[in-house]
C-alpha cells in the first residue's frame, strides 16, 4: 500500500512536470481555414502562400481546406481551437458568424477573420485588403487599351467587395475614356473554370475586347488568350497562363500580415484590430506591366500606383454619381471606409442591375 | 445590339463545346447502366481523367499519350469498382459514391505538383474553313478531334445497342442477367467490360476539360459535371440521342443566360442560373413520357447485384 502511494505520487509529479514543461516550451501554433482547395491558384492558394511564410518564420501551422461556410465551419473551428492552436485565421467572408461564435467559447485562442466586419469578442480581429485600389489600376489600363469601348467583367456574387471592385474599375476606366461601357456577367461561383470560361466567351462574343474578372480560376485569361483579347490576372500573377492576353495581375499578398500577427501572439502583444491594407502596405501588389502597353500608359500606371500607395489619389474621389444620377460622393471628397464597406449600388456607367 | 448570323454560329459553337464532356461521360455511363450496373462514380472517374491527362501532357509533352493515358486511368479506377461490385458483390450505390470521393481525393493529391502550370494548346481541325460558310462555318470547323468524336458517339452508341450482336448481349445482361447466364453468356465478363468502357469515356471527358476546354489543372475542376452526366442518362431514359439533346439544352441554357446578362435582359440572375437545371429536366421528362418505351429501355436489373450460383 505504502509503495503504491509513493509510486502514484512520483508518477503524478513526473506527469505534472512534463505538462508544465510542455506548456512553457509550447510553440505558437497557427491554423488556417480555407474555403477552397489550396490548388485553386487563386484566393486560397494565395492564403496558403501566406501560411508558408509563417512556417518559414519558424512557426508551426495547420490548415483545413475546402471548409463550407456552414455549421461545418463551426465544427472545424472548435476542433482546431481544442487541439492547441493559439491563433486561427478564417479566410472567407462566410466564416464571419462561426468565427465569432466559436471565439466566445475559446477566449484564450485568437481569431483572425478575413474580409468580415464583426468583432464581437476581444479575441477576434478582422483583416482585409483594399483590392479596389488594384482595380483602379486595371480600370485605367482597360479604358486605355479597349478599341471596341466594351469592357467585360465576370463577377461572382453580389456582395459589397465585388460591387466596390466593379465601381472602382469603372470609375477609373471612365476617367481615361468616357465612352466605355462595362458589361457585367454574374457567374454565381467563385470557382468553376468551365462556367467562368463560358461567361468570358459570352462577353467576348458580344464585343468586349478587355475582360476583367472577380472569380478565382485562370480559365478566363486563357479564354481571352484564345480569342485574342486582353485580360487581367486575379489574386496571383497569371501571366504564364496567357502571356499575350494578361496585361497585369492584382496579387493578394497576405504573408507579411500573417507573420506579423503570429509573432504578436508569440510575444503576447496581440490585440484586437481591424486591418484594411492596400497597395501602400504591400497587401495588394501589382504584377509586372506587359510590354504591349504603350510606354506612356505604363509610366502613367506606375505614377498612379505610387499615388495610390501614398494616399495622394483615392479610388473613390468625387464627384461620383450612382446609376440614377444621384450624388454619392461630393466633389473634392472621398468615400469613407464605412461607405466602401457597405457599397451596394453601382456607379453611373455600369450597365444592368445588381442581382437581388 | 445587332445579332448577325455569324454571332449565332459562335453561340451554337460554344454551346456544343460545353456539351462535349457531358455527352462523353453520359454515353459511357449509359453502356454501363444498360448492362445493369449503376456506377455513381462518374464524377470521380472524370476528375481522375482530368488530372491524368494533364499530368501526362506536362510530363511527356505528348497529347496522344495524355489522351489515351487519361482513358486508361479511367479504366483503371473503374476496375476497382468492377472488382468490388462484380467479384466481391458489393452494393453498387455505396461503391460508386466511394469511387467519387476516392477520385476527388486522389486527384487532388496527384495534382499538388501540377497547380499553376499552364496547359498546352490542343490542335484544332479545319481551322481555315471556319469563315468560308456563314453560320455553319464556326459550328462545323475549327474544333478538336475529341469534339467530333463526342458528337458522333451518341449515334455510334445507338447503333451499337440496337443493331449489333454485342449490343444485344449488353442489353440482355442488363435486363435479365439470369436468363442471359442460362444462355451461356458470361454476365460478369460483360459487366466488367461495360464498366471499364464507362470508365474510359469518363476519363476522356475529364481530359477534355483539363486539356482542351480550360487547359489547366485545379482541384475539383469537373465542378459536378459528372453528376449532371448521371442525371442526363436517367432523364433521357437510357437513349443516347436524347442524351445529346439534353446535353445541348443544358450547355445551351448555361451559355445563353450569360449572353442575356451581358445584353442586359432584366430577368433575375438567380432564376437564369437555375434555368439550365430546370429546363433540361422538364424537356427530357416531356420527350420521354411514353411509359411503354421507358419500360422497354430501362435496364430492369439496374443496380442489382448478380451472383451466379454454381
Amino acid at each position: 500500500m505504502h509503495k503504491f502511494f509513493i509510486r502514484s505520487f512520483v508518477s503524478s509529479l513526473v506527469l505534472l512536470f512534463t505538462f508544465t514543461v510542455a506548456a512553457i516550451a509550447k510553440d505558437v501554433k497557427a491554423a488556417f481555414v480555407y474555403i477552397g482547395p489550396t490548388g485553386d491558384h487563386g484566393w486560397t492558394y494565395q492564403h496558403d502562400v501566406g501560411r508558408k511564410a509563417v512556417e518559414a518564420a519558424g512557426f508551426k501551422t495547420t490548415y483545413v481546406e475546402g471548409v463550407p461556410e456552414s455549421a461545418d465551419a463551426e465544427r472545424v473551428l472548435r476542433q482546431l481551437a481544442n487541439s492547441g492552436h493559439d491563433v486561427i485565421f478564417t479566410t472567407s467572408f462566410g466564416y464571419m458568424n462561426p468565427t465569432n461564435k466559436v471565439a466566445k467559447e475559446f477566449p484564450n485562442v485568437k481569431f483572425e477573420h478575413a474580409t468580415g466586419y464583426k468583432r464581437e469578442h476581444p479575441n477576434v480581429s478582422t483583416y482585409a485588403a483594399r483590392f479596389y485600389e488594384g482595380r483602379t489600376i486595371l480600370g485605367t489600363i482597360a479604358g486605355t487599351m479597349t478599341k471596341s469601348n466594351i469592357i467585360g467583367y465576370v463577377a461572382s456574387f453580389p456582395i459589397p467587395e465585388v460591387i466596390r471592385g466593379i465601381n472602382s474599375f469603372t470609375l477609373a476606366a471612365q476617367k481615361v475614356n468616357p465612352n466605355i461601357k462595362t458589361k457585367i456577367v454574374w457567374a454565381f461561383t467563385w470557382y468553376d473554370p468551365g462556367k467562368e470560361a463560358e461567361a468570358a466567351k459570352a462577353l467576348i462574343d458580344q464585343g468586349a475586347d478587355v475582360i476583367a474578372q472577380h472569380t478565382d480560376s485562370t480559365a478566363i485569361v486563357q479564354m481571352a488568350e484564345k480569342a485574342g483579347v486582353y485580360a487581367f490576372g486575379q489574386a496571383s500573377d497569371m501571366d504564364k497562363f496567357a502571356p499575350k492576353a494578361v496585361l497585369t495581375s492584382v496579387e493578394n499578398n497576405w504573408g507579411p500580415y500573417y507573420v506579423d500577427r503570429v509573432k504578436a501572439v508569440a510575444n503576447g502583444t496581440w490585440s484586437q484590430k481591424d486591418t484594411w491594407h492596400g497597395i501602400g502596405d504591400g497587401m495588394v501588389v501589382i504584377s509586372d506591366l506587359d510590354s504591349q502597353m504603350p510606354a506612356d500608359l505604363r509610366s502613367k500606371v506606375k505614377k498612379l500606383q505610387a499615388d495610390l500607395a501614398s494616399g495622394k489619389v483615392h479610388s473613390f474621389t468625387g464627384p461620383i454619381y450612382d446609376q440614377k444620377g444621384n450624388l454619392m460622393v461630393a466633389e473634392g471628397k472621398t468615400a469613407d471606409d464605412g461607405m466602401l464597406a457597405g457599397m451596394m449600388t453601382y456607379v453611373k456607367g455600369v450597365e444592368g442591375d445588381i442581382p437581388k | 445590339m445587332i445579332i448577325d448570323i455569324n454571332f449565332i454560329g459562335l453561340i451554337i459553337a460554344s454551346i456544343m463545346a460545353s456539351a462535349v464532356p457531358l455527352i462523353l461521360a453520359s454515353c459511357g455511363e449509359l453502356i454501363t447502366e444498360r448492362s445493369g450496373v449503376l456506377n455513381l462514380g462518374v464524377e470521380g472517374m472524370m476528375i481522375i481523367g482530368a488530372i491524368s491527362g494533364f499530368a501526362l501532357m506536362t510530363v511527356t509533352g505528348s497529347l496522344i499519350i495524355a489522351i489515351f493515358g487519361a482513358m486508361l486511368a479511367g479504366v483503371l479506377i473503374s476496375t476497382i469498382f468492377a472488382f468490388l461490385t462484380q467479384t466481391l458483390i458489393t452494393n453498387h450505390v455505396a461503391t460508386g459514391l466511394a469511387l467519387t470521393i476516392f477520385g476527388i481525393g486522389i486527384s487532388a493529391m496527384i495534382g499538388k505538383n501540377f497547380v499553376g502550370i499552364p496547359g498546352k494548346e490542343f490542335p484544332v481541325l479545319f481551322e481555315g474553313l471556319k469563315d468560308t460558310i456563314p453560320l455553319l462555318g464556326p459550328i462545323l470547323f475549327g474544333h478538336s478531334i475529341v469534339f467530333y468524336f463526342a458528337f458522333a458517339l451518341p449515334f455510334i452508341t445507338s447503333y451499337f445497342l440496337k443493331k449489333t450482336k454485342i449490343g444485344l448481349i449488353v442489353r440482355a445482361v442488363g435486363d435479365s442477367p439470369e436468363s442471359a447466364s442460362n444462355q451461356g453468356i458470361n454476365v460478369r465478363l460483360v459487366r466488367y467490360a461495360c464498366i471499364l468502357y464507362g470508365g474510359a469515356m469518363s476519363g476522356l471527358a475529364g481530359a477534355y476539360l483539363s486539356m482542351i476546354y480550360t487547359p489547366q489543372w485545379i482541384e475539383n475542376m469537373t465542378g459536378g459535371r459528372g453528376w449532371i452526366a448521371l442525371a442526363l442518362v436517367v432523364f433521357s431514359t437510357w437513349n443516347p440521342i436524347k442524351i445529346l439533346i439534353g446535353a445541348m439544352i443544358f450547355g445551351g441554357l448555361t451559355i445563353i443566360q450569360f449572353h442575356m446578362q451581358a445584353i442586359g435582359v432584366r430577368i433575375p440572375v438567380q432564376f437564369l442560373t437555375a434555368l439550365p437545371y430546370i429546363v433540361t429536366i422538364i424537356v427530357l421528362v416531356v420527350i420521354s413520357r411514353d411509359s411503354r418505351k421507358i419500360r422497354l429501355s430501362t435496364p430492369s436489373s439496374l443496380g442489382k447485384s448478380f451472383h451466379k450460383d454454381n
